[in-house]
């Protein structure tokens, strides 16, 4: 038999990832409307497309001015790794039915990073659905509390939000920049934005990165399996803390 | 109401995308090559964006407070600072800046 559901290491993680990753709707509700979107655009994003990164490119993309279009684009692009994680947890859990709509749903890089982080098949199961429905319910209350102190605050550049948003995209970057070829990936595809950003309507220079990106995942693809950067952006497990585990520091050639 | 419109088209994309995960036959997405290019793409797609939001103003490159943020938040999660505090340090480092002066 195994452990009661208070005892459950899966959950204890899930539920530790859950508040950690769920506090910082806060900032994304917050940029949302410094960004134009209404207090419903940003919950509607925060509801229904849930998933860090594209919620924040979409909002990045129309601070700067670009298309809804552009917006859609970069969000659907960013998704991308979630059907490889979905493809990982169906594998491990097995869902039917609703259950299996409902998983979809919630499969994130932090329900994946705890579900795989355990070995036994039921702590798995309960690390992603911990995960998963407590990032999803504290994820929505925050983007909310964020998104009325940010209508509340006024100019948001009086405040920095622009400079939070700058931060908010390198801290989802930092922990993937893990090998020596995901730096000269970003390096590379930092510079063509910047040489995009004259010549191509706004937006649009993020799209001519997704390129480049694209076009080295695919013609650099040398063998083996390892894919880098592929990882969710945090491990729950290494360190005490669960967020102080965001592996940075590049250059120190870490295994993993 | 276009952008209401392509929200939604950017959720509904979004969770198809997840349930691809669930529905494909296993081979098509464990193929390296696929998963591959599913980690570039993150990647270069998030250096794109913190560029794009650091020096891009329309079609403008501007050198202006948020660079200061940028530095600020590197040197953050260099010190391994949790995510939000990252978000602050960047927020402040930017309205700090200004408050100096420098647009």
């Amino acid at each position: 038999m195994p452990t009661t559901l208070r005892q459950s290491p899966g959950a204890r993680v899930g539920l530790s990832i859950a508040v950690a990753t769920g506090l910082y709707g806060i900032s994304f509700g917050a940029l949302s409307v410094a960004s134009g979107l209404t207090l419903w655009q940003t919950s509607a994003l925060s509801l229904l497309l849930f998933s860090g990164g594209s919620q924040f490119a979409f909002i990045g993309v129309i601070a700067g001015a670009g298309t809804p279009v552009a917006a859609a684009g970069a969000a659907a692009l960013l998704g991308i790794r979630n059907a490889v994680y979905g493809m990982q947890l169906n594998a491990l859990l097995h869902p039917r039915g609703w259950r299996r709509l409902a998983a979809a749903h919630v499969t994130i890089d932090e329900s994946l990073a705890t579900s795989t982080g355990q070995s036994d098949p039921v702590e798995q199961k309960r690390g992603f659905w911990v995960a998963g429905v407590g990032i999803f319910v504290l994820w929505n209350a925050f983007t909310l509390v964020g998104a009325l102190a940010g209508d509340a605050l006024g100019d948001p550049k009086q405040w920095g939000l622009d400079g939070a948003a700058v931060a908010a995209f390198l801290g989802l970057l930092w922990p993937r920049l893990r090998s020596r070829e995901a730096g000269a990936i970003a390096v590379v595809c930092a510079l063509a934005t910047v040489l995009a950003v004259p010549v191509v309507p706004p937006g649009v220079p993020i799209l001519v990165a997704a390129v480049v990106a694209g076009a080295i995942g695919w013609f650099g693809f040398r063998r083996g399996p390892e894919g880098e950067g592929l990882e969710p952006d945090i491990d729950p497990y290494p360190a005490p803390r669960p967020q102080t585990d965001r592996p940075g520091e590049p250059g120190t050639g870490a295994v993993s | 109401m276009t952008l209401w419109l392509w929200i939604l088209v950017a959720c509904a994309v979004g969770f198809l995308t997840k349930l691809l995960g669930y529905l494909v036959p296993r081979r098509w997405l464990t193929n390296p090559r696929v998963a591959r290019v599913a980690g570039t793409l993150t990647i270069g797609l998030l250096a794109s964006l913190t560029v794009a939001n650091t020096v891009a103003t329309g079609q403008e490159l501007v050198l202006d407070a948020r660079i200061g943020a940028l530095a600020a938040a590197a040197v953050a999660l260099w010190l391994r600072a949790p995510f939000l505090v990252v978000v602050v340090v960047g927020a402040a480092a930017a309205a700090g800046l200004r408050l100096l002066g420098w647009s």
